[in-house]
């Protein structure tokens, strides 16, 4: 049967209740007659030979780039770099495509004799990976070969002797990246385009940088004029990325771009019903689901959450696309389109979603209120082109408990930032100004994102910044089934239930709003005319 | 009693008033309901009917069950069955077709090495239009869906790797069973197989069985309406005595397309059909090239003429026929 593409269902008194995520569980919820529901298009079809497609990539590059194997000599200086832990949601079943791609380069360089092999995991300001993530992402051969000697290195944003100023663009904007990557022969970068946002400039650009370059796009200003982060022709967010990436190709640095594409194959087989249209449930789906949701409903969120977070995902390869940046990039936004664009006629009054357990920075770790925020806001909220789904003065409604818990190892600047900065302000240009610099610099925060896995002080300023374009444009966020406190801690309106939230809700929208609910898994981007 | 019955309401309204995910869902009004993909017919997947633990189960049901339930209701008398003592396995067993109870009654009466051992040609329209029906015949018979109503070069592929792999396979040539008792001309499916697979072919004759199971009104009998004086026993099992006959195994010639090969399936089928009114010699001595009797390849379609003639004639007693000829 071929590909169903997304749609948007109305819903009628026919419609069975519609699969909401609400953490580590999830729930079916009734959706008002009338109310739409975006289903994301089913998954494109796998490349047959994953690792010929790559070979074949490596071998006829796209833009002003020979084939690899012509870029490779002995004696060279050959750093590649790859996307970290954040990519791909959930962790895909081994092997993972950095694996698949990394080994086929690192064939390419032995045999073209190659001998200064560097790799680098291309953090940013993310916490460093764990051995059992590196090992998953790259695989043991690779891992073996390369960590054991040192060789295998994950970019440190915070080491001033690592790190080379390259320059400032026209707009000011200072670049600095992770030296041996600036200095190598040859710069490869292995990415996965989860989502449109992933992937181009912004890869070195961002992955390899340090503070002092990411502040200048990862601010309140930047994020509020990129609608959306997702649609890189309208995001400021892209625009500083690509005015560094341009930057970073004159002052010599050669890059070789290695962009893939995954389908939307999301959950294995035991929670396929997840992304399964209600309707179609079949009895061992309706009982899949009877099951679990019970399960997870009765067991305790640790426990839940380490459960859902050993889950693999079946996402297969689609694409893969090598060369100069620009041109790469643009065929890899083409397959992300392909397999995640669904064509919506209309903004909404309410828009509606369900937050699932994990976002791109709490993987094997916890959601916490921040990330909730910026899950919804950030992530979900942005992942439209043209107009955003729900319109200006409009209501977000998220379910998620919203629990006030922390990974004081990942995540230790954001229980400071939620106890010191929210209760202050939820307003990003005044954080921004009044607090940012001061969770950026602090010594305690940066030691524990260069030595543990710690994200970097200022990350929860970025999370919110996420949210700023969505902030500025809704009239109100609610919270279905969040811990109540912590849901107004961050500006936002608690409910007990959908009809509450619709309650609540009316102050903003009237009476009788039009709602549309984001159906996720899996992800998808809605083209808003 | 009274509580019970009051138990047994509450647990059907119960079940009624479930809900999704409880009960099925229901279909939104605004989405068009796709075709249901239905894995019947030629696209039903049999193989697991012939793995080991539901041959077993079906070697147990067929001996147990099946078997005891044909004889006492069928008592069959089984002729020539000596020519399947020294032939190399696998085999194809061409039939005539009056009934459906022919299938079981056949497969009851087979010598036990091939009888576990052998799958059914069933019609892809009628036994594997649904999948209850699918999975009960593939179970029950080892049944596989072929196309009666044109060569298909699927059931032909199919049937040929399972006759390559060991598995011997009981046809009936005529495609469907006979509307009025007396046999339809063959088709080639059987002499195509065994030209292709290069396995011998098993006349087999089959008498009575259409009154053990009538073929009923509704699988293709006289249309409704009529006299009002229709037989009412169309399509019920009766207790009646069959006869099986089996021919020696015939292999097509060099030079034999398969029609030729298929006629002399049929003829040989005929002479089965005539040895079961008289006995073995006075068969073979109405289709020697010596002294044939007129028509006798041809005696099994019965005599030209209207419906009755040819019902009068297919019910004639042997006693009755006069004709019988003692060996010279």
């Amino acid at each position: 049967m071929s590909r169903r593409p997304g749609f948007v269902l109305e819903v009628d008194r026919s419609t069975p209740p519609t699969l909401v995520w609400r953490g580590e569980g999830f729930g079916l919820e009734t959706l008002p007659t009338g109310s739409r529901v975006i289903y994301a298009p089913e998954p494109v079809q796998p490349l047959e030979d994953p690792y010929a497609a790559i070979r074949h990539a490596l071998l006829h590059p796209l833009g002003d780039r020979d084939p690899l194997p012509a870029l490779l000599r002995p004696g060279m200086k050959l750093t590649v770099c790859f996307d970290d832990v954040s990519l791909p949601l959930p962790p895909m079943e081994a092997p993972d495509v950095r694996q698949m791609v990394i080994e086929t380069v690192l064939d390419m360089a032995a045999e073209a004799g190659v001998d200064d092999v560097l790799l680098v995991a291309a953090l940013a300001l993310h916490r460093r990976m764990t051995e059992d993530e590196l090992r998953h992402a790259l695989g043991d051969r690779v891992y073996d070969a390369f960590a054991p000697n040192g060789l295998l290195t994950q970019h440190d944003a915070e080491d001033p002797d690592n790190l080379l100023f390259i320059g400032e663009t026209a707009q000011g904007e200072e670049v600095e990246i992770n030296k041996r990557a600036a200095t190598s022969d040859l710069l490869v970068y292995v990415n996965i385009n989860l989502v449109a946002m992933d992937g181009g400039h912004k890869s070195v650009a961002t992955g390899l940088a340090s503070y002092r370059s990411l502040r200048h796009h990862h601010n309140p200003h930047t994020m509020r004029h990129s609608k959306s982060f997702m649609d890189q022709p309208s995001s400021e967010l892209h625009s500083s990325n690509w005015r560094m990436g341009r930057l970073i190709a004159e002052s010599g640095v050669k890059v070789f771009q290695i962009e893939t594409t995954l389908n939307n194959d999301t959950f294995p087989s035991g929670f396929g019903f997840l992304q399964k249209r209600e309707w179609e449930w079949s009895v061992r789906d309706r009982a899949k689901y009877l099951a679990t949701s019970a399960t997870l409903g009765k067991t305790p969120p640790r426990l839940a959450r380490q459960v859902l977070h050993s889950l693999r995902s079946p996402h297969a390869l689609t694409s893969v696309q090598a060369g100069e940046v620009e041109a790469v990039h643009a065929r890899t936004l083409e397959h992300v389109w392909a397999q995640q664009g669904v064509d919506v006629e209309g903004q909404t009054d309410i828009l509606t979603m369900g937050l699932p357990y994990i976002c791109p920075y709490n993987v094997n770790s916890i959601m916490n209120p921040i990330l909730v925020a910026c899950l919804g806001l950030g992530y979900f909220f942005n992942m439209y082109r043209g107009k955003p789904l729900v319109r200006e003065g409009g209501v977000v409604v998220m379910w998620h408990p919203t629990r006030p818990e922390f990974h004081p190892g990942h995540h230790p600047s954001y229980i400071d930032f939620y106890e010191q900065v929210l209760p202050e302000t939820v307003d990003p240009s005044r954080m921004h100004k009044e607090f940012e610099e001061s969770f950026a610099t602090d010594p305690w925060y940066v030691h524990l994102y260069r030595t543990g896995h710690a994200y970097h002080g200022v990350h929860p300023f970025y999370m919110w910044y996420w949210c700023a374009h969505a902030l500025a444009h809704v009239g109100r966020v609610i919270v279905v089934g969040g811990d109540p406190r912590a849901v107004r801690r961050l500006g936002f309106s608690p409910a007990s239930s959908l009809d509450d939230a619709l309650e609540i809700a009316s102050d903003v929208v009237g009476p009788s709003p039009t709602l549309t609910h984001v159906h996720n898994p899996p992800l998808f981007m809605s083209d808003v005319r | 009693m009274a509580s019970s019955r009051f138990g047994t309401d509450r647990l059907r309204a119960t079940v009624r008033s479930a809900r999704f995910p409880l009960a099925a869902p229901t279909w939104p009004t605004s989405v068009p309901r796709p075709d249901p993909e239905r894995r019947v017919g030629l696209d039903y997947d049999h193989e697991w009917s012939r793995r080991y633990p539901v041959r077993l189960a079906r070697a147990v049901v067929m001996d147990n069950v099946t078997r005891p339930a044909a004889r006492l209701l069928a008592p069959a008398t089984v002729r020539g069955v000596e020519h399947l003592e020294h032939v190399e396995r696998p085999v194809i067993f061409a039939a005539n077709h009056a009934s459906h109870i022919d299938t079981p009654l056949l497969l009851t009466t087979l010598p036990v090495e091939f009888r576990h051992r052998t799958v059914v040609a069933a019609a892809s329209d009628y036994f594997f239009d649904r999948t209850w029906k699918s999975v009960l015949w593939s179970f029950a018979l080892a049944a596989i869906p072929i196309e009666r109503s044109r060569v298909n070069r699927r059931s032909a592929d199919t049937a040929a790797e399972l006759i390559e792999d060991g598995w011997n396979l009981v046809i009936f040539p005529e495609g469907g069973r006979s509307p009025d008792g007396w046999t339809q001309p063959f088709r080639g499916g059987a002499a195509y197989l065994a030209r292709r697979t290069g396995r011998p072919v098993v006349p087999v004759y089959l008498h009575g069985t259409r009154h053990v199971l009538p073929k009923s009104a509704e699988s293709g009998g006289p249309p409704p309406g009529g006299s009002g004086t229709e037989s009412r026993r169309s399509g019920r099992l009766r207790r009646s005595p069959i006869a099986v006959l089996f021919g020696p195994p015939m292999r097509p010639d060099s030079d034999e397309n398969a029609h030729r090969f298929s006629e002399r399936v049929e003829a040989a089928v005929a002479t089965l059909s005539r040895e079961v009114h008289s006995d073995w010699w006075q068969a073979r001595r109405s289709v020697s090239a010596v002294a044939p009797v007129a028509g006798a390849e041809r005696a099994h379609r019965g005599p030209e003429g209207s419906p009755w003639r040819r019902a009068w004639a297919l019910d004639e007693p042997p006693a009755r026929r006069g004709d019988k000829e003692w060996p010279a």
